[in-house]
């Protein structure tokens, strides 16, 4: 049993992609505290984890993290198989489509901005088009359209600039780690 | 020694949490091609706002007298329509792409202070006289619309 578990097949990539997808779990609950005035507008603070993921591990470990994050997420909602799961998957996957497309521009003029913001319009727009096929088979939901897009665009512009800071800010684990286990050092020399 | 430690563990956060000001915002975390990005999906949502939510200038009157389509008159041409009810004449006047119930026999003149129509779905219903008028729009007729 112990030996099965550590096999050398789960490599530091599969923690650090298991522990992204907790937080991104963990950010979608925190976010479904607040209630929203359209269903569908929310912020999608998760896609800040999976933006993140896909810049410093790359597009694999981006789409496992979504996957990830999609099916656990519902499992922790209790809404596994359920039309709401349908409707994150179906966002998630158009995002990650998206994320594919855009990840092929050239990386020195389009940055994480350029990527939420796509990827959170074609997020509304994989779970617009589950609706109207699926759940809402009426031309009113096109009323919704706007409204959804406007919102679309302001969380991806802001999960963009979080994404981006995140992303600029100076990795500070190492050096404060050495640091702290150098303060004994130095105070015994000074 | 000890200050400095404070002042490593205080300085990064807090004047990381400070700088952030629009212009550090915008110099630091955009780069060209994000606003290029950002004026095309502004102006790509701007045009979806503009064609969803058009509640056009309608083109069409439909007039209906006892619940039967007596006349469709065009919004663009000015002319004056009198349809007969129960109590007596209704007169409709259509001018300058808007249309209105002159006059109306009906007791409480509802349609009448109803005034001018343009948009698509508004409606002046004269009751008593069972007389009412509608704006559409000739390319897709629309009974109602809820949401």
């Amino acid at each position: 049993m112990r030996a099965a578990v550590s096999t050398p097949s789960i490599t530091s990539t599969d923690h650090r992609i298991a522990w992204m997808a907790a937080l991104a779990v963990a950010l979608s609950m925190a976010e479904s505290v607040f209630p929203s005035p359209i269903p569908g507008v929310k912020p999608g603070l998760a896609n800040i984890i999976v933006l993140l993921v896909l810049h410093q591990d790359g597009l694999r470990a981006a789409v496992w993290v979504s996957g990830l994050r999609v099916i656990a997420g519902s499992l922790f909602f209790g809404s596994f198989l359920t039309p709401t799961f349908f409707l994150s998957l179906s966002g998630a996957s158009c995002s990650l489509l998206m994320l594919t497309l855009t990840w092929r521009l050239p990386r020195p003029w389009f940055g994480p901005i350029t990527h939420s913001l796509l990827s959170s319009l074609a997020h509304v727009a994989g779970q617009l088009f589950v609706v109207y096929l699926w759940l809402i088979p009426h031309r009113g939901i096109m009323y919704l359209v706007p409204i959804l897009a406007v919102a679309a665009v302001v969380f991806g512009l802001v999960n963009g600039l979080i994404a981006a800071r995140l992303l600029q800010a100076p990795s500070p684990a190492p050096a404060s780690r050495a640091e702290l286990a150098g303060i004994p050092a130095t105070s015994r020399t000074g | 020694m000890a200050k400095r430690y404070e002042e490593t563990l205080i300085n990064p956060v807090c004047s990381s949490t400070l700088q952030f000001p629009l212009a550090i915002v915008v110099q630091r975390f955009f780069k060209p091609g994000d606003w290029l990005t950002l004026a095309l999906v502004c102006c790509s949502v701007g045009w979806l706002c503009a064609t969803l939510w058009r509640h056009g200038a309608g083109d069409l009157v439909i007039v209906r007298s006892k619940g039967q389509v007596v006349s469709e008159l065009s919004l663009q041409r000015n002319r004056t329509l009198s349809v007969t009810g129960p109590l007596g004449a209704t007169v409709i006047e259509v001018k300058d792409q808007r249309v209105r119930i002159v006059s109306d026999p009906s007791p409480r003149q509802i349609c009448v202070h109803h005034g001018w129509l343009k948009h698509v779905g508004e409606m002046a219903l004269c009751l008593p006289n069972q007389v009412s008028v509608e704006v559409a729009d000739a390319r897709g007729r629309v009974d109602s619309v809820n949401y």
